[in-house]
């Protein structure tokens, strides 16, 4: 299936709102073999939020999560996570192109604390691929 | 880590040289890291668990998430740089990191170099390799000095 050209430029609905604990935190960091203890929260952390963002937007597209694989990921920090924090993403689709009978998706995700300031831009590239059982 | 060893000359002020090639960092990943990332992380998709969904889809086997072999990558970032704040991080997912079904799995290698040090930054290049082969592309990261 492939994706409708008139995405782009779209903005979806912000997540709900998710409240960074210490314990998430930790969990996050043993799951890539770390430790946490208190320091800076591991960088990668924002992942959680615009996975969130993602699955809503494959969900309203009608896209199967299987079917994506990751391309590209950035992410831009205005300030570092911290627990406590309460955030939420809201993706935009930036870009969208066809190769190869599969889809690159391009999204650009705002993650933003509960007064509304930006703590991280999170840019992918989804790679929606068109399968040999589809 | 070495505490007894007086031959071994002391450690440079900042790691953070210009050019500087920084310690490799290994890594081992099982299926069981897998799992547990996928719950740590919320991404649940079936072809880095199932076997029969990832080959179904075209995939070699059960991959590890790209971004759990970034997180690897960001781990390494920390130790170099002692928990430095990071400002830009990033890469693409150019090569699956297959992890069989076994005890042994796989092991991700993270390099890196420290390609400039300006204005109270330093950006890294990283190489990021399993087995050998690259599975990163460019993937670098910014940190405050």
């Amino acid at each position: 299936m492939a994706l409708d050209a008139d995405l782009v430029g779209r903005t979806f609905p912000a997540t709900a709102p998710y409240l960074v604990t210490e314990e998430r935190v930790r969990e996050f960091a043993a799951a890539a073999g770390g430790s946490w203890q208190g320091g800076p929260v591991p960088a990668t952390f924002p992942i959680v939020l615009a996975f969130a963002a993602m699955n809503d937007f494959l969900d309203d597209v009608g896209v199967e999560l299987r079917r994506i694989v990751h391309g590209e990921q950035r992410f831009a920090y205005e300030r570092p996570v911290r627990p406590g924090d309460v955030l939420s993403a809201t993706l935009a689709v930036a870009s969208l192109r066809s190769i190869g009978g599969n889809d690159l998706v391009g999204t650009r995700s705002e993650i933003r604390d509960a007064a509304g300031a930006l703590v991280c831009t999170a840019t992918a590239t989804l790679v929606h691929r068109g399968g040999p059982d589809e | 880590m070495s505490d007894t060893a007086p031959a071994v000359p002391s450690p440079p002020a900042s790691p953070l040289a210009v050019g500087a090639e920084l310690p490799v960092q290994r890594y081992p990943l099982t299926r069981a890291d897998l799992v547990r990332y996928a719950g740590a992380s919320g991404d649940r998709n079936p072809i880095h668990w199932s076997e029969r969904t990832a080959l179904a889809v075209g995939l070699p086997g059960v991959i590890a998430h790209g971004m759990l072999t970034l997180a690897l990558a960001a781990r390494a970032v920390a130790t170099w740089t002692r928990d430095a704040e990071v400002l830009e991080l990033g890469s693409k997912f150019t090569a699956p990191v297959v992890v069989p079904d076994d005890d042994e799995g796989v092991v991700v290698e993270v390099r890196g170099f420290v390609k400039d040090v300006a204005e109270g930054r330093a950006s890294l290049a990283l190489e990021v390799t399993c087995g050998g082969q690259k599975v990163l592309g460019q993937p670098k990261a910014v940190v405050r000095v």
